[in-house]
């Protein structure tokens, strides 16, 4: 059974995040990659969840893609880190490759417009406030400061 | 024939240049590295060398569990 939702899931990672982002075109969209074993991935569910709920009314939705090659693990992660918005299963790391990632966790904010604004390589808690920054000054429609 | 030596060369230095660019973990791909059935050597192994060590040398640990020796076994 979840060796059939695995191999379903192979397939068409490419096509579930099209289908999301094409769902959610015109928002501002935090696209997160993260994998079970990944510590500060597990640190960054919270935050992720928070600015869902706080923003979620205004133009913005967080993606996110798991990259672990065994489905079951995702999925026990996801009842211990429920995360209150959507997760595109990636095992092969196809979305990994093409979106070249240089580390775990990696997200990605696109604006408005569906163009990469801003890539962030781990997640640090201390950083936080800038993450949000960046989220609210793309929901504005305003363009971020070049210093990152 | 100069040339073919050339060609050959040539494609031979790409050929080798590139032969380890494939070669690697992705960031992505750390899970299965950290897997238990690929650490380099099990148990038993580590076991028995720590034993002589311990033995012979009066040394022991640095590996998987601590502890010091009075080379008295």
């Amino acid at each position: 059974m979840s060796l059939g939702i695995n191999a379903q899931q192979q397939l068409s990672s490419q096509k579930s995040l099209e289908a999301e982002l094409l769902k959610h075109q015109g928002k501002v969209i935090y696209l997160d990659f993260w994998a079970s074993w990944c510590g500060p991935c597990r640190k960054s569910f919270p935050w992720m969840n928070q600015v869902q709920n706080k923003y979620v009314d205004q133009g913005f939705t967080v993606i996110s893609v798991n990259l672990d090659t065994e489905f079951e693990l995702a999925k026990k992660f996801l009842e211990h880190t429920p995360a209150n918005f959507p997760v595109v299963y990636d095992p092969q790391g196809l979305l990994a490759k093409k979106y070249e990632l240089l580390g775990m966790p990696s997200s990605f904010l696109i604006g408005k417009d569906g163009q990469i604004k801003r890539a962030h390589v781990g997640f640090f808690t201390k950083n936080q406030p800038t993450y949000e920054h960046e989220i609210k000054t793309l929901i504005e429609n305003k363009a971020l400061s070049s210093a990152h | 024939m100069k040339n073919k030596v050339k060609l050959t060369l040539l494609l031979t230095t790409g050929l080798v240049a590139s032969g380890c660019t494939s070669l690697g973990v992705q960031p992505w791909e750390r899970d299965l590295l950290a897997k238990k059935e690929m650490t380099l050597s099990n148990g038993l192994d580590d076991s028995l060398d720590d034993h002589i060590y311990f033995s012979k040398e009066a040394s022991s640990g640095g590996r998987s569990f601590g502890g010091g020796g009075c080379g008295c076994n």
